[in-house]
Parts: structure tokens; sequence; C-alpha cells
């Protein structure tokens, strides 16, 4: 009897816990992507709460009534401004995500492979600047990038140019800001592969006479495929929703979708379109997003073994 | 060893090109011109950017604002992504964990904007639903972060308790604690270095957002980083590169200190074990 009663608080116990992070995500994170995708199906109104509702109570009939509205989607698939701007958050992205390769793929490597003594005060020197604002990182390379900043000042003084160049407000500044601002999640999942890696296979590929760079592309790059996945995933998919970084240090004539989508919403004050640019983005990032969740569950399973 | 210069030299630069921004930062906010890049040598350097910034009352008590939702989100996210955490890795499989799941590593990805336009959608849905949240402001700002912070925390938490079997709390159970026992005695102590790095994390990550802030602030309520943003988009302030120096001094020394005190502390406990397992032999 008193075993059973055991069983059953334990039961309503473990209930409980798992209920309350459960019950807090599906308020507050699972929710509101549908109240999202039903007000992209509604009209834009200007009084509160700025769209009109989507299902009416019919006297007459004693039926619920739902219009939905379609042209916000419409607007997306016919505007070419919008898939102009699609398609251009999209290369802004990939190409961010692959210089952020190129620059945090040797980084990472070179830590992992130095003296464990340092190892861990490169990490620190890597993340240390994570915990700083970010919006003030992004804000350094204005100083850094205008006409007459610090750069073009440089370089005029030294000689190498007599003309400032145009640095900021371009999809070059762009880069250099993803760039900048995401290193610390590229450098750290591909640190933390090749960090793991079993040296003893470069050693037998040298014994066997395959030159470093041979061994490199042949064992160390395959074998470093999921960190480089993952600090993709991790760089590119918040990159194509990006709104600070092209708003403080991009092109005025050209907008990302982050920035259309904020400009909707607070300027236009059109909230269903707004909705239905989010649901699209979300439609276009769910791949990515389903590939990285993968990662970490791996991540995690592998490291409990 | 060949090739090591060339590792070491793509390191050096990265991290200059970590720094150098930051740096330059620091070096302009002592320079006495408005135009700041340009050094105004005769003049500089000068305290007059910080003298200015302590006089901004608006800025102060956005800081203040600031600081106050990182507290309480830290908070609240680290007891959520605690629990979030110990399921995850605890709980064996049980129906929708793999929902859970989900939802704890989506955070970490999505966009901010679709984040944000989410969250506020919410917020003005359950207004009209059941008149709560009252307005927007420093509680929907809270409730937003910590949802996402948590997600953070969540990941810290998993892969702090994958790190070490659970033959400790199954030993406490086989000698009759109850749950409850066994994780204050025995599972807290032991993640209590990812707990301090979770708040840490949680509270950096409220402290420094903008994007989600802005969606779900009300009148009143503007966070610091809303309000370097309205005025970074109108160009750059000298007082602004004051405010980012101060930033990083205080980070950099939070940084270090508590290293310093985990790396301390991560010694003692191995210690500690080492010395329990000698006595049980």
């Amino acid at each position: 009897m008193n075993k059973a009663l055991e069983t059953l608080q334990a039961w309503f116990g473990k209930r409980l816990v798992i209920g309350v992070p459960y019950f807090w995500l599906l308020l507050f994170f699972a929710i509101p992507f549908l109240i999202v995708f039903k007000i992209s199906f509604s009209w834009m109104q200007p009084i509160q709460p700025g769209y009109a509702p989507l299902f009416f109570w019919v006297e007459e009939t004693q039926r619920f009534v739902a219009t939905l509205n379609f042209s916000n989607y419409e607007v997306l698939l016919k505007d070419p401004l919008y898939l102009g701007t699609f398609l251009y958050s999209v290369k802004v992205a990939a190409i961010s995500t692959v210089l952020c390769l190129l620059v945090g793929y040797p980084m990472a490597y070179a830590i992992a492979r130095s003296p464990a003594t340092t190892r861990n005060l490169f990490l620190m020197l890597i993340i240390l600047p994570f915990w700083t604002s970010f919006l003030l990182r992004v804000y350094a390379w204005i100083g850094l990038l205008k006409t007459n900043g610090v750069i073009n000042n440089s370089l005029l003084a030294l000689g190498i140019i007599d003309q400032p160049l145009t640095l900021l407000y371009t999809d070059f500044a762009v880069y250099i800001g993803i760039v900048y601002s995401y290193l610390p999640f590229m450098i750290l999942p591909l640190y933390s592969n090749l960090e793991k890696h079993d040296l003893t296979l470069l050693e037998a590929a040298a014994d066997l006479g395959a030159s470093p760079v041979k061994s490199f592309f042949r064992i160390t790059l395959p074998l470093s495929m999921p960190g480089i996945v993952a600090g993709c995933l991790l760089v590119f998919i918040p990159a194509v929703g990006e709104y600070v970084i092209p708003s403080l240090l991009g092109r005025t004539d050209q907008l990302m979708i982050g920035t259309v989508l904020s400009a909707q919403f607070f300027g236009a004050r059109n909230w269903p379109v707004a909705s239905a640019v989010a649901i699209a983005l979300l439609i276009m990032l769910l791949i990515p997003i389903m590939l990285f969740q993968r990662y970490q569950r791996r991540e995690l399973e592998a490291a409990r073994r | 060893m060949r090739g090591g210069w060339f590792r070491n030299g793509m390191l050096g630069l990265g991290l200059a090109f970590l720094y150098v921004p930051i740096l330059s930062m620091i070096v302009f906010s002592f320079n006495n011109s408005r135009l700041v890049t340009v050094w105004d040598s005769p003049n500089s350097p000068t305290l007059r950017w910080y003298v200015r910034l302590l006089e901004n009352d608006q800025l102060l008590g956005a800081a203040w604002i600031s600081v106050k939702v990182a507290a309480m989100t830290a908070t609240g996210a680290v007891i959520l992504g605690t629990i979030a955490g110990l399921v995850l890795t605890r709980f064996g499989p049980f129906r929708g964990r793999a929902v859970l799941s989900a939802m704890t590593t989506a955070p970490l990805v999505m966009p901010e904007v679709i984040t944000g336009i989410a969250m506020l959608l919410l917020f003005v849905s359950l207004e009209q639903l059941i008149g709560w949240p009252e307005g927007r402001g420093m509680l929907t700002i809270t409730i937003a972060h910590i949802t996402f912070a948590m997600a953070y925390v969540t990941v810290v938490i998993q892969s702090r308790l994958a790190g070490f079997d659970d033959a400790l709390e199954e030993a406490a159970l086989d000698l009759g604690a109850r749950p409850a026992t066994v994780f204050f005695r025995i599972t807290l102590p032991l993640i209590l270095p990812a707990l301090v790095s979770g708040w840490l994390l949680a509270f950096t990550l409220s402290w420094d957002d903008v994007v989600i802030s802005q969606f779900v602030a009300g009148p009143g309520s503007s966070t610091l980083p809303m309000e370097i943003f309205s005025r970074v988009r109108r160009g750059v302030s000298p007082d602004i590169n004051a405010l980012a120096t101060i930033m990083v001094l205080i980070v950099a020394t939070g940084v270090v200190l508590s290293t310093l005190y985990m790396k301390r502390e991560e010694k003692r406990r191995e210690r500690e074990e080492q010395m329990a397992r000698r006595d049980g032999n």
C-alpha cells in the first residue's frame, strides 16, 4: 500500500518536474509561432491591437466564421522587392559564413594543436570579446571603416592610397561585421572537434609518405566535418535574419530581410505583413535549424558515453 | 615543427582582428575631438566624455533597467534551464522528450527578429484574452529574455551532467534518499560551476540583447542596448566610446576573476576527490 503511494507520488513528482520547463517553453516559445502564423493571415488595422480578428461569431447562423487573408503572402511572392531581399540575405549570410570558416578554422586548428597549458588562455581570449557588448563591437567598426576613419586615415598617412576608400555602408562592411560578431560561434565547435582527433593517424600517414598538406586534406579535414557543419549553421542561421549589423554597417539601397521585417513592424506598423515575412523566413530556415538540432543531439549523446 | 609559424601567424592575425576594434574604441574614448577618429593631440588625452557620460541620466537610468532585467533573467533562466537540463539527461525516455529537446535547442539559432515578433504578438494576444500582461515593460522583456537565455543554460547544464556518470545519484537513491534530497545534496553541488557560468552567460545575453527587447519593450522601459542603438544609428559619438571602455573593463575584470575562482575550485575539488579515494582504500 505504502509502496503504491510512493510510486504514485514519484510519478506525479516526475511529471511536475518535466512539466515546469515544458509549460514555459510551450507558452512562450511554441505558441507564439502559432500566433504569428495566425496573424500572417489577418488584415492590418489602424486601431489596437493592429490586426483584424480572423474568427467571427455570426449570430444568425450560430457559427464561427473564419476569414483568411492570403494577400500578405501574395505580396511576398509577387513583389520583386521581397524576393530580392530574401536572396540578398541568403547571399550575405552564405558569404559571411564562408569567410568566418576561413578565418576561424586556422585559429581553431592552431589552438587545438598548441600546448595544453596555453589552450585555455587562447580560448578565453576568443570568448572574452563575446562577453562585451555585441552592439558596441559592431559600432567600433563604424569608427574604423568611415571615410575619415582609422583605416582610411592610416592608409592615407602611409601613402598607400590617395583617395579615401568607401568601406562603410557596403556589403564588405556587413561581411566584416558578421564575421567579427559570430567568430566565437565558429571557432568553439571547430575547436571541440579538432581537439579530439587522434594524432597518431597523422603520424601513420607521414610514415607512409604523405605530405602534411595531403594528410590535412585526406584526414584532418574529413574528420572535422561535423565541427564545420555545426559552426557554419551557428553562423548562417542567425546571420540570415540579422538586423543590427546591416542597419549599422550595411547598404541603404539594399536591405536585409531582418531590416525589412522590422521596418514593416515598427515603421509601417503592418503587423500582418511582418508576420508573413517572419513565417517565410522561418520556413526557409527550417531545414538548417533541423540539421543543427540533429548535430546538437548527437554531440550531447557522444558526451554521455 | 614545420608549418607552426603559419598556424601561429593565423592565430595572431585572428586575435588582432578581434581586439583592434575594441582597442581603438578605448583609445578614442580619451580623445578630445568631437570627430571621434581624428586624434586631437594638443588637448588629449582627456576624461571629458567620461564626465559627460556620468551626467547622462537617460543612459544611467537605462543601464539600471538593464541590470535589473539581466539579474532577473539570469536567475529565472538558471532555474528553468537546470530543470530542463536535468530532465533531458537524467529522466530517460518520456513522452514528448523530443519536443522538449527541440524547444531548448531552437532558440540557440533562431533569428532574433522572429523571436521578437513572436513574443510581442503573444503578449498582445494574451492581454486581449486574459488582460495579462498589462501593457509592456520590464516584465515582458524579462519573460522574453528568460525564454531564449534558458536554452543556453540548458546546454551548459546538459554538457556538465553528461560529463559525470549518475553512479553517485544512483547510490544515494539505493540507500533510500528521496529524489529531491539527492538533487539538492548531490546533483546540485556537482553542477554548481555550471550553474555559475550559466547564470553569467544568461546575464550577459540579456544585458546584450537589443532586437528582442526592442519588440517587447514598452514606453519608459528602454534598456541600455536600446538607448545605445538609437544613439549609434544617429552617428558616432565619443561618449559611447567611453561607455564601451567602462563595459570592457568591467567584463574583463569579471571574466578574469571568475576564471581564476573556477580554476581554484576545480583544483580543490580534485584534491578532495583524491583524498576521499585514498581514505576509502
